[in-house]
């Protein structure tokens, strides 16, 4: 499938250009993953510092944060979710046009952190929407944050086109509707989607 | 400042019928508090507020405190006669026969009463024309349940608006008067008053990695009650292996 890498560089010296879709494409996909201006709590300061000059986000081609969920690929879930916000971070993850992936930046959006056992507080993100890349900490360092974009971008570069396993967006049969929790008398409800996150069997 | 003692006999002054009431704070800060009654508080904090020699101008905080019912055991020593067998030289008959003789017995016995719990709320007030305070007023409900009602003090301290909000969110006392009691940190739907302390917080406890102490508690009845089949795994890992 691959073209061998010795003889890609042959031609290339020979102002030959061999690739194949698949690559073009993830080269495309993962260069211009757009980010969505969108922050919860203060793990949104250290997105902001990620972004600024001295981290420089630009650098791995996400120097455009979109205000808007049409037009951004990247969902930064960058702080703390509380129950009363969750409803809108699915709804905003829902406006997401496909391919859109999503990063839960620091403790609190990856699992509630230190008001896990509160009540006011979504314990993860990942209860109800699919999160590519986890990332502890409280809150991260940008180059934390930086090393989960490129993980993101290894992921992206690394997908097939084809096959079973393709991803979601070029699965016309995937589901691409996530359900919005509802805020009922006492919690969530439902409190978490089956669908994305099956509870996972504790053994010890 | 004027001392507590001083303010509340100027509010008596000012206000004919006005139910104010010193809480003495016994621990070395003294900060002592006025409570106020319901139907003179909007009279009281406007005398507060107004008076040239007090002026609180600020209200820097307002909380809300939950006081449960209490369960109270006194021990109280109760003296009753009671009818006693003596015998000996001294109580009975020379002769050694026992007589019956009423004799004092002191007890103790433990007497248990509830005393009933309210919601109360806290105001600390402050001048910042005159520099002095905090000067801390309390307002307490009839009870915890359906007489949650005390009057706003809004309409005196503008500040005073959110923070009842966040009062009446967490606490549910509900203040008459006030220009817009919504829901402010939990949403409209919401029915439960968090901040309770006989409030139950969601069974959110199906998947803890690491759970100890009381969560680990939790996370065990929530599995007994919904994941029977696991049940067995997660009691093994709860039992302490040393």
């Amino acid at each position: 499938m691959a073209v061998d890498q010795q003889l890609n560089i042959e031609l290339g010296k020979q102002g030959v250009l061999v690739t194949t879709i698949q690559e073009l494409y993830n080269w495309g996909r993962r260069s211009s993953v757009w980010p969505m201006q969108f922050g919860l709590a203060c793990c949104a300061i250290e997105m902001i510092a990620t972004t600024m000059a001295r981290y420089d986000l630009a650098r791995f081609g996400a120097e455009v944060f979109r205000p808007s969920p049409r037009q951004a690929d990247l969902m930064i879930v960058s702080g703390t979710v509380t129950k009363k916000m969750a409803p809108q971070v699915v709804r905003l993850y829902n406006q997401m046009a496909e391919p859109r992936y999503v990063i839960a930046m620091g403790a609190c959006a990856i699992s509630g952190g230190p008001f896990k056992q509160g009540y006011n507080v979504l314990k993860g993100i990942d209860r109800y929407i699919p999160v590519d890349v986890h990332i502890p900490g409280c809150p991260p360092r940008p180059e934390a944050l930086i090393q989960a974009f490129m993980t993101l971008q290894k992921m992206i570069d690394g997908q097939r086109l084809t096959g079973e396993d393709r991803p979601r967006h070029l699965d016309a049969a995937a589901q691409g509707e996530f359900r919005v929790p509802e805020q009922g008398e006492h919690d969530l409800e439902p409190t978490s989607n089956p669908g994305v996150w099956p509870v996972p069997i504790t053994i010890r | 400042m004027k001392t507590i003692e001083e303010i509340k006999a100027a509010i008596e002054a000012a206000i004919p019928g006005a139910t104010v009431a010193v809480v003495s704070n016994p621990s070395p800060c003294a900060q002592h508090s006025l409570l106020v009654a319901h139907p003179s508080a909007l009279q009281v904090a406007t005398f507060l507020r107004d008076n040239p020699e007090l002026t609180f101008d600020y209200l820097s905080n307002v909380s809300g405190v939950d006081w449960p019912d209490r369960e109270i055991a006194e021990k109280v020593k109760v003296t009753r006669q009671v009818t006693k067998t003596v015998d000996g030289p001294d109580g009975g008959k020379p002769d050694g026969t026992k007589i019956d003789q009423t004799v004092d017995e002191t007890v103790e016995e433990t007497h248990k009463r509830v005393e009933p719990g309210f919601l109360e709320s806290v105001y600390h007030l402050y001048s910042i024309a005159l520099k002095h305070g905090p000067l801390v007023i309390r307002m307490r409900t009839a009870n915890r349940t359906d007489q949650t009602t005390m009057p706003s003090l809004t309409p005196v301290w503008r500040g005073a608006e959110l923070q009842e909000r966040e009062v009446f969110d967490l606490y549910g006392i509900v203040f008459s008067g006030h220009p817009d009691l919504r829901r402010i940190l939990m949403w409209d739907g919401f029915k439960d008053f968090p901040m309770r302390k006989d409030y139950v917080d969601p069974d959110d406890f199906e998947y803890e990695p690491t759970p100890h102490d009381e969560v680990l508690k939790r996370a065990q009845a929530h599995s007994a009650a919904n994941h029977p089949a696991t049940t067995d795994a997660a009691q093994e890992g709860a039992a302490p292996s040393q």
